[in-house]
C-alpha cells in the first residue's frame, strides 16, 4: 500500500495529463473509501526519509487539504471528520508530523510545519493536544539548527491559525521568548533568525499583555529594529513586515520608538532595495490609517474617554516625511499605467501621500506646492508626472478654502496638459488628477465653484476628445467626467451639462465601441460614466434619456446573437451584458422615477423584460446579477403590471434564491422578491408556496453567507405585508424561525464591532418581518393565530432593549413594531403590552429621541398603544 | 510586486458603479418597505379611530368591497379601504366630520376649560390633501373644489412635498367673500393622525403646520386658494366683539381636552346671537323664518321620530297607517312644526313635543336635526341664552375647590 501511495503522489505531478488525472482519481477513491488509512499513509509518505522529496511534499499537502477549506461549511465538515477520527490514528499522525520537523529535507520540514499548525487549529480550542506547545519549546533548544529553524516556522504558522484565547498566557509568553531570542543578532545562523521573524509577525497577535509591559515591549522593538537593519535583505523586509503590523495593532504604544522607527524608515525609502523600501512606505501608510481613523471616530475632539488618542506622528514628521515621499514620485516604471497588477515605489509612495493628505490636511499643501511648481513643466516625463501625480494625491484632506485658489489656477495647464503634453503617462495621470478636482472640489456643498459657465464648455470639450485618446488615458478621462456629471446630482431644474448631454451620451457610446476598448477598463469606465450621467440629469433631457432605451436594448439584443461561443468569448459576453443591464437598470430607475417619464418608458417595458429572460438563459453569474438588479427597478416602475411577466420570470426567480454560491446573486434576488410583492400585492400569492419554501431553506442553510440573512427576515415582511392574512400558512414555519433567530440576535456580550454590526442588521430583519406579518394580518378575524407569539415579540423588544446596543435603524424598526402589535392584536394584548419594559421606558426614549424619524414612530406607537389599552 | 489587498488600487476611484448599483437599489428598496409599512400604520390611525367610534357607519363604508371580495363580512381590511373610490369616498367623509352641538345650557369651567373663537360663515367642509391633489368635501359628502395647494402632496410639484402616500385632513369652513379656507381644527398631517390628541394640541400644531407649509400664504398658481386658521385662544369678549377678516355665524366653544370626535359631540359647543350671526332662526326651504319653528327628524322602523344623536332622542311617534297613508319608508326624514303646546321639559329632559308633520324632505339631505340644535333654536325664540349670561360664566373663577364637608 505505502509503495503505491508514492507512486500516485508522484503520477499526480506528472507532466502527462492522463497519467495525472488517472492517479488523481485513484487518490480521490482512496479518501473516499477509507479516511484514516488514507490519512495515516500520507503522513508516514511526510515522515518516511527514504521517499522522494516530491511525494513527501505533496503528501503533506494533501493532507494539509483535508484539514481545511476555504468555504466555511466545507471546513465546518471536515473539522468534524478529524476529531471523529481514531484516537490512535491520530496520535499516530501527529508523531509522524512531529518526528519530520527535524527531517534533514527542507520542503518536507516546512509542509509538515503548516499541517502541525492546522491541526492545533482543530485541537487547541477543543483542549486536545496539550502537549503540543510544550514539545515545540523543548525542541528549540536542540542543536541542529534546521531543527530550530523549523520549530520556529512551526510556531509562527499555529499562531496564525490558532486564535489567541486557546493559547494559555504562560504558553504565550514562552512562545514570545524564544521567538525574540531567535531573532535577535547573537543567533547566528540566518534561517533561524529568518523564522524567527516570521514568527514574530504571526505571533504579534498574541502579544497583548506583553506589548503592555513596558521592559517587554522595550526589548521586542529593539530586536525589531536591529532586524530591520540586518544584512541580509530577506530579514529586513521581514522586520519591517512586523514593523507595519505593529503600526495598525499596538499605535498607542509606539510614542517612545517613533524616533528611532522615523530613521530606519527614511533611510530604508531612500536607499534600500525597492521589496524593503515598500515596507517602510507601508508602515507610514499604516500609521496614516490608524490617524485618520482615530480623527475621523472622534472628530479631532478628545475627552477623556474615547480608547486611542490620536499622537500625531504624521504631523511630526511631516517636514521630513513628504519630501522623502515626493521624491519616490520620480522612481515610475515605464508602461506601470498600462499592468493592472503594478505596484512599485512611486505607485506606493504616491499613495502614501494621499493618506498623508488625509490625516494631516491644510498642513501638507505649503511643503508640496514647491515641488509641482519646480517639476510640473520639466521636459523630462518623469518630473512632470511626478509633479502632476504630487498635486492629484492630495487633493483629498485639505479644505477646500485652501485648495480652491490652487485649482483655479491649475485647471487651465491641466486641460491643455491633457491634449497636449506629449507624454501618455503624463496624460493618464493629468485626466485622474481633473478627476480628483471633480471629485473633492466640485459640487453644490462648495462655496466656491471652480467650473463655471466660462469653462464648463471647454472642460466637456478636452475630456471628450480625450475618450479618443490610447485607452489608459481615455478610461481616466472618463472617470473624470463621472465626477463631473456627479457633481451636479442636485443642481435642480436645470443642469450646465444639458446642452452637452447628447454630445457626451454619444462620445461615450463611441468609446465602448472602439476596438481596444476592453484595454484598461475603458468599456466599464466608458459605462459607468454614462450610468452616472443620466443618473445626475434633468427634466430638461429625460427625452435624451427615453431616446438611449432602444439603442441599449439593441446593444444587448446584439450580444445575444453570438453562437457556440468559446469559453473566453463567453467571459466577455457576459461581461458585455452586465455593463448593459446595468446601463438599462440606471435608466428604468431614473424615468421610473416621475409619472411623466414613466410613461414614456412604458412602451419598452415587454421588449426589455423579453432581453432580460434571454439574458438569464445565457447564463453567467455576474449577468444573472446584474439582470436581476435591473429586473427589480422593472417591477418598481411597472407596479401591478408586472404581474403579466411572472409566469416566464418566476423560474429565474428561483434560480437565484437558489445561488448559495454566488450569495451577492442569492442577495439581490431576495431583494427583487421585496420589490414584487410591493408591485404585485396580493397578486403575488400563486408564487409564494415556492418563494417562501426556498427562503426558508435558504435561511436554515449554513452554506448560505451569513449577510444575505437579514434581507431574507426583511423580505418575509414584505411577503406578509403582500398576502395579508393569506400569509396564515407560512406562519407555522416562518414564526418558529424568526423566534430562534431573535433569541440568538438579542445578545452580543463579547463581540466586536463587526458583529455587532451583523447583530444589529439581523435584528433589524427580524423586526421587519414581524411588522410586516403584524401588519398584514390586522383587522382580519384570524389574528387571534398570532396571540401566541406576542408574548415573544415582547421578550425579544425588552431584550433588545436592555442590551445597549441597538444602533438608531433598529431602535426605529423596534418600536414601530410594538406600535403593530398594540395596533393588530389590540385589546388581546393591551395588559401584556402594558407590563412590558419596552411600552415604559424604551417608548419614553424613543420619544425624546433626537432623531426624527424614531421619534415619529414612537408617537405613533404611543397612539397604537393607548388605543388598546383603553379598547 | 502585488499592492496589498486593502490599499486602494492605483489611480482609481474608491467605488465600483456596481457597487454603487446595488446600494443605490438597497436604499431604495428599503425607502419603499418604510413607506409601505408607514401607509399601512397610519391608514390604520385615521379607520381605526373612526371605527371604533361609529362601528355602523364603517360597517356601510366598506359594504361595497366585501361584495367584490372573498372576505367575511364585516372585516375591515384596510389595506383595500386604502383604495376606496368614488361613492365609496363620498359616504365616508359624510360621516366624518366632527359635529358641535347647540349650546343648551352653559359648560362648567367655560374660563379654563374651553376655547371660544368666532365661527366664520360659510360651508363646512373636510379637505383632503394627497396623491398631488386637494378635494374639499361638504358635509353631505360632495365635492365643493378640486384645487392645488400648498399643504403636503397637495399640489404635483417637482419636489414632492412629503411621502407619496401620506395625506393631511383639515376640518375648514370655505367663506366665500375672500375666497379664503378658515381651519378650524387639524384632523390629519402628512400622514400622521391627530385624531386622538387634545385639542390644545392640535390646535398648537395646526397654526406651526401650516405656517410651515406656506398654505397661509397667498395664493399662487400651485395654491389657488388661501388657507387660514382661526385665532382659537382670545377669549370671549374679543371672539365676540373684535373684528374678522370674515363674516361671522356665532361662536364655536372648543373643550381643549377634547379628542377630535367625528359625529355630534357635547365637547364642541355652537352658540348665536343677532348680533354676532345673521342666521339665528333656522329658514324654511324657502329662505324664509317660518312663524313656527321648524324640525327635522329621521323616521324609524317602528314609526318612532327621531333626532340625530347617538343615541337618540325619540320626538314623536307616527302610526303605521299614517305613515302609510303618506308613502312614507324608515329612514325618511320629515319636517314637522312645533306647535303652540311647544316642548316640555322634566328635571331637564324632554317630555313631550307638541308637532305637526308638514312633509318629506329633500333628498339631498343627509342628516336629522340633533337634539340640542331643536332645543337652542326653541330657547331662542322663547328664552334665550344671552351673551351676559356667557360673560359671567366665562368670568366666574373656576370652581376648582369642593368642599366635602
Amino acid at each position: 500500500m505505502a509503495m503505491e501511495v508514492t507512486q500516485l503522489l508522484l503520477n499526480a505531478q506528472s507532466i502527462d495529463g492522463s497519467v495525472r488525472k488517472q492517479a488523481e482519481d485513484s487518490l480521490k477513491q482512496f479518501q473516499e473509501h477509507n479516511l484514516p488509512a488514507f490519512l495515516f499513509s500520507l503522513s508516514g509518505e511526510l515522515a518516511n526519509e527514504d521517499k522522494p522529496a516530491d511525494s513527501r511534499k505533496l503528501a503533506g499537502l494533501i493532507l494539509k487539504n483535508a484539514l481545511d477549506a476555504k468555504e466555511q461549511h466545507r471546513k465546518f465538515e471536515l473539522v468534524q471528520r478529524w476529531l471523529m477520527l481514531d484516537a490512535t490514528v491520530k496520535s499516530q499522525i501527529k508523531a509522524g508530523l512531529l518526528k519530520t520537523l527535524s527531517s534533514p529535507v527542507p520542503d518536507a520540514r516546512s509542509t509538515a510545519a503548516q499541517v502541525i499548525a492546522k491541526v492545533a487549529g482543530i485541537e487547541l480550542p477543543q483542549k486536545q493536544w496539550s502537549e503540543l506547545i510544550g514539545s515545540l519549546l523543548s525542541n528549540v533548544h536542540q542543536l541542529p539548527p534546521h531543527v530550530k529553524q523549523s520549530t520556529l516556522e512551526t510556531l509562527g504558522y499555529l499562531c496564525e491559525e490558532v486564535s489567541p484565547d486557546a493559547v494559555e498566557q504562560d504558553h504565550v509568553n514562552k512562545i514570545l521568548t524564544v521567538v525574540v531570542q531567535g531573532m535577535s543578532s547573537s543567533e547566528g545562523n540566518n534561517d533561524v533568525r529568518l523564522a524567527a521573524i516570521r514568527a514574530l509577525y504571526n505571533a504579534l497577535g498574541f502579544a497583548q499583555a506583553n506589548f503592555s509591559n513596558d521592559m517587554e515591549r522595550d526589548y521586542i522593538m529593539r530586536v525589531v529594529c536591529e532586524a530591520a537593519l540586518s544584512k541580509e535583505e530577506k530579514n529586513r523586509q521581514a522586520a519591517f513586515e512586523c514593523l507595519v503590523s505593529i503600526a495598525s495593532m499596538y499605535y498607542e504604544k509606539l510614542t517612545p520608538y517613533m524616533n528611532d522607527i522615523f530613521t530606519i524608515t527614511a533611510k530604508a525609502v531612500r536607499e534600500d532595495v525597492e521589496s524593503v523600501a515598500l515596507q517602510a512606505i507601508e508602515f507610514w501608510s499604516s500609521i496614516c490609517d490608524e490617524e485618520i481613523d482615530i480623527l475621523e471616530e472622534y472628530g479631532g475632539d478628545f475627552t477623556g474617554d474615547s480608547d486611542v488618542q490620536c499622537s500625531y506622528f504624521v504631523k511630526q514628521a511631516l517636514n521630513v516625511l513628504v519630501p522623502i515621499l515626493l521624491e519616490t514620485l520620480l522612481k515610475q516604471e515605464e508602461d506601470q499605467d498600462q499592468d493592472e497588477g503594478a505596484w512599485n515605489i512611486a505607485m506606493a509612495g504616491g499613495t502614501c501621500l494621499g493618506l498623508v493628505a488625509r490625516a494631516v490636511g491644510d498642513d501638507i499643501v505649503p511643503l508640496v506646492m514647491p515641488f509641482i511648481e519646480e517639476n510640473i513643466t520639466k521636459p523630462d516625463w518623469r518630473q512632470r508626472e511626478a509633479a502632476t501625480y504630487a498635486f492629484g494625491s492630495i487633493l483629498e484632506g485639505p479644505s477646500p478654502d485652501k485648495l480652491t485658489p490652487i485649482v483655479n489656477v491649475a485647471l487651465n495647464f491641466m486641460l491643455s496638459a491633457l491634449t497636449k503634453d506629449p507624454n501618455t503617462h503624463v496624460k493618464d495621470t493629468t485626466a485622474w488628477t481633473l478627476g480628483r478636482i471633480f471629485e473633492f472640489l466640485h459640487g453644490s456643498t462648495m462655496d466656491a465653484p471652480i467650473i463655471t459657465p466660462g469653462n464648463c464648455q471647454q472642460i466637456v470639450t478636452v475630456l471628450l476628445q480625450s475618450m479618443t485618446d490610447v485607452p489608459n488615458v481615455a478610461g481616466k478621462a472618463c472617470g473624470a467626467l463621472y465626477f463631473l456629471a456627479q457633481g451636479y446630482e442636485d443642481v435642480g431644474p436645470s443642469s450646465p451639462l444639458t446642452p452637452y448631454f447628447q454630445e457626451i451620451v454619444q462620445a461615450l457610446l463611441t468609446a465602448t465601441h472602439r476596438e481596444d476598448a476592453g484595454e484598461c477598463r475603458l468599456r466599464t469606465a466608458a459605462y459607468e460614466t454614462l450610468n452616472e450621467v443620466v443618473r445626475c440629469s434633468t427634466d430638461e433631457t429625460a427625452t435624451l434619456v427615453l431616446q438611449l432605451v432602444p439603442v441599449i436594448m439593441l446593444e444587448l439584443h446584439n450580444t445575444l446573437e453570438g453562437q457556440k461561443l468559446s469559453s473566453d468569448e463567453r467571459e466577455k459576453q457576459g461581461e458585455l451584458q452586465g455593463l448593459l443591464c446595468g446601463c438599462l437598470q440606471v435608466i428604468i430607475q431614473k424615468l421610473g422615477a416621475s409619472e411623466q417619464t414613466k410613461y414614456g418608458f412604458m412602451q419598452f417595458a415587454d421588449q426589455i423584460m423579453g432581453l432580460f429572460l434571454r439574458v438569464f438563459a445565457c447564463k453567467s453569474a455576474t449577468v444573472h446579477e446584474e439582470a436581476m438588479l435591473a429586473i427589480g427597478s422593472l417591477a418598481y416602475a411597472c407596479g401591478p403590471e408586472f404581474a403579466k411577466y411572472m409566469p416566464e420570470f418566476y423560474k429565474y426567480l428561483e434560480m437565484g434564491l437558489q445561488n448559495f454560491e454566488e450569495y451577492q446573486v442569492c442577495s439581490v434576488t431576495v431583494g427583487v422578491v421585496g420589490d414584487i410583492c410591493r408591485a404585485l400585492e396580493n397578486k403575488v400569492l400563486p408564487y409564494c408556496d415556492g418563494i417562501m419554501t426556498q427562503l426558508l431553506k435558504d435561511l436554515s442553510s449554513n452554506q448560505l453567507h451569513r449577510s444575505v440573512k437579514p434581507p431574507i427576515f426583511s423580505c418575509l415582511g414584505d411577503i406578509a405585508l403582500a398576502t395579508g392574512q393569506d400569509f396564515e400558512k407560512y406562519l407555522m414555519y416562518a414564526m418558529p424561525m424568526l423566534q430562534s433567530a431573535a433569541e440568538l440576535s438579542a445578545h452580543t456580550a463579547g463581540a466586536d464591532d463587526e458583529m455587532i454590526d451583523y447583530t444589529n442588521s439581523l435584528r433589524n430583519g427580524i423586526l421587519e418581518a414581524y411588522s410586516g406579518i403584524l401588519q398584514g394580518f390586522k383587522n382580519s378575524t384570524k389574528i387571534q393565530l398570532l396571540i401566541p407569539y406576542a408574548p415573544h415579540i415582547l421578550q425579544f423588544l425588552d431584550s433588545i432593549y436592555m442590551e445597549k446596543d441597538m444602533d438608531d435603524l433598529v431602535m426605529r424598526t423596534a418600536i414601530g413594531v410594538l406600535g403593530d402589535l398594540a395596533d393588530t392584536l389590540g385589546s388581546n394584548a393591551g395588559t401584556m403590552i402594558q407590563n412590558s419594559l419596552s411600552s415604559r421606558d424604551f417608548l419614553n426614549e424613543c420619544l425624546s429621541s433626537e432623531d426624527g424619524s424614531i421619534k415619529e414612530s414612537a408617537e405613533w406607537t404611543k397612539l397604537a398603544i393607548t388605543r388598546a389599552i383603553s379598547a | 510586486m502585488a499592492p496589498p489587498d486593502f490599499r486602494r488600487p492605483f489611480k482609481r476611484a474608491a467605488v465600483s458603479d456596481q457597487q454603487r448599483r446595488r446600494e443605490l437599489t438597497l436604499e431604495r428598496q428599503a425607502q419603499s418597505r418604510h413607506d409601505a409599512q408607514q401607509r399601512v400604520r397610519n391608514l390604520a390611525s385615521t379607520i381605526i379611530s373612526l371605527q371604533s367610534q361609529e362601528p355602523d357607519d364603517a360597517d356601510v363604508v366598506l359594504e361595497p368591497y366585501l361584495e367584490e371580495s372573498e372576505a367575511p363580512p364585516k372585516e375591515l381590511d384596510i389595506r383595500r379601504a386604502s383604495r376606496m373610490r368614488g361613492e365609496q369616498v363620498r359616504n365616508w367623509f359624510a360621516r366624518q366630520l366632527m359635529l358641535p352641538e347647540w349650546m343648551i345650557d352653559i359648560p362648567d369651567n367655560l374660563s379654563q376649560d374651553w376655547y371660544v373663537f368666532a365661527r366664520p360663515a360659510g360651508k363646512r367642509c373636510f379637505v383632503v390633501a394627497s396623491n398631488g391633489t386637494t378635494v374639499s368635501r361638504q358635509r353631505n359628502g360632495s365635492i365643493l373644489h378640486c384645487f392645488p395647494s400648498a399643504l403636503p402632496n397637495g399640489a404635483k410639484t417637482r419636489e414632492p412635498s412629503g411621502p407619496a402616500h401620506s395625506y393631511s385632513i383639515l376640518d375648514c369652513i370655505f367663506h366665500e367673500g375672500d375666497q379664503t379656507y378658515y381651519v378650524i381644527d387639524m384632523v390629519c398631517w402628512g400622514g400622521c393622525s391627530y385624531y386622538d390628541c387634545p385639542a390644545d394640541f392640535r390646535f398648537y400644531w395646526l397654526n406651526s403646520k401650516l405656517e410651515e407649509s406656506g398654505a397661509s400664504g397667498p395664493p399662487s398658481y400651485y395654491h389657488k386658494y388661501r388657507f387660514s386658521a382661526v385665532t382659537h385662544e382670545k377669549g370671549l369678549p374679543a371672539a365676540y366683539t373684535d373684528a374678522t377678516p370674515y363674516v361671522k355665524d356665532g361662536l364655536l366653544f372648543y373643550n381643549k381636552h377634547a379628542h377630535y370626535q367625528s359625529g355630534n359631540t357635547p365637547l364642541a359647543l355652537v352658540w348665536k346671537d343677532v348680533k354676532c350671526s345673521q342666521y339665528v332662526l333656522d329658514t324654511d326651504s324657502t329662505g324664509q323664518v317660518p312663524d313656527q319653528q321648524q324640525v327635522v327628524l329621521e323616521l324609524q322602523e317602528d314609526g318612532n321620530l327621531i333626532t340625530s344623536d347617538d343615541p337618540p332622542i325619540i320626538f314623536a311617534r307616527l302610526n303605521s297607517e299614517f305613515i302609510q297613508q303618506l308613502g312614507l319608508h324608515s329612514g325618511n326624514f320629515v319636517r314637522c312644526a312645533i306647535n303652540d303646546g311647544g316642548l316640555s321639559f322634566v328635571e331637564g329632559k324632554l317630555e313631550k313635543a307638541d308637532l305637526k308633520y308638514i312633509g318629506k324632505c329633500s333628498r339631498g339631505r343627509a342628516f336629522a336635526d340633533s337634539y340640542s340644535k331643536v332645543v337652542f333654536q326653541h330657547m331662542a325664540r322663547h328664552s334665550p341664552l344671552t351673551y351676559d349670561d356667557l360673560l359671567v360664566a366665562a368670568n366666574k373663577a373656576p370652581s376648582d375647590v369642593e368642599m366635602a364637608g
